[in-house]
């Protein structure tokens, strides 16, 4: 019987604490789904909540110092998830600690909203202490519960 | 973010193009609010035609123009939404904030009533 088996991609990328580094991992992040064929739908929404966990890693956790790095791995497995790690150097993340941005008190904050859209574009989000002492995050999307296709 | 500038009247319309993100959109469209503030325009309508992507620095830099231009008297409308942009605006509730129109007359016309 003739059967083909989609192979899981995975990569990985340490990043110096540039903005600019956000747009080449949305570009790796799309290159992935595309060739996969995750939908358009999915990969953008996706893409979204990793720009927001660079940034925050970038601008909270590594304070943009040129000393701290980024790491980001992707993993996509065909027709089951994609997941995405984003790893900083910084002091820590208290998500507890972050108000509900929807809460008419906090609806016109000009900040304070990044990992609200995370939460909502991702399946799991996930923080824990990072081995580095700075940040771990682990976002998930599962591929056989697409979001708005 | 690129934008370019239109005046209709006393109305200034920005017509933006590209991204909204942190470290380059969101400086931007700062800038381009401050300066057509500084040039002495109140009413200012934003279309996102050609916007792509808006992330929550983005979005916080629109929060902020917004209340600087209300503070002031002004008034700052969006215009053109794409869907993706929408949704946005829906799971962050703001836009219950925001007037926005699909059409540059309905828009414009909206700033004199």
């Amino acid at each position: 019987m003739l059967y083909s088996r989609r192979m899981t991609r995975a990569a990985r990328l340490q990043l110096l604490s540039l903005y600019e580094n956000i747009e080449l991992v949305e570009r790796v992040l799309s290159e992935m789904c595309h060739s996969e064929r995750v939908g358009e739908e999915t990969c953008y929404w996706v893409g979204m909540a990793v720009r927001e966990a660079l940034a925050n890693a970038i601008k909270h956790g590594n304070k943009l110092s040129a000393e701290k790095r980024v790491l980001v791995e992707v993993r996509l497995d065909p027709g089951e998830a994609l997941e995405i790690v984003v790893e900083d150097e910084g002091d820590g993340f208290d998500p507890e600690g972050v108000a509900d941005p929807t809460a008419p008190a906090n609806l016109m904050r000009s900040s304070g909203r990044g990992v609200f859209y995370m939460r909502q574009f991702m399946d799991e989000v996930h923080f824990s202490p990072a081995e580095r002492g700075g940040t771990r995050l682990r976002l998930r999307k599962n591929l056989t519960a697409r979001r708005s296709e | 973010m690129k934008a370019k500038v239109r005046d209709v009247g006393n109305v200034r319309i920005l017509d933006l193009e590209g991204k909204i993100t942190i470290g380059s959109g969101d400086v931007e469209l700062r800038q381009q609010i401050e300066d057509s503030v500084g040039a002495g325009f109140t009413s200012i309508l934003l279309n996102f035609k050609g916007i792509s992507h808006i992330d929550s620095s983005g979005i916080g830099e629109l929060v902020g123009c917004y209340t600087t231009i209300s503070r002031r008297g002004g008034k700052m409308k969006l215009l053109n939404l794409t869907q993706k942009i929408t949704d946005i605006l829906h799971v962050t509730q703001l836009i219950t904030v925001f007037d926005v129109y699909d059409s540059e007359q309905d828009a414009l016309a909206s700033f004199k009533a």
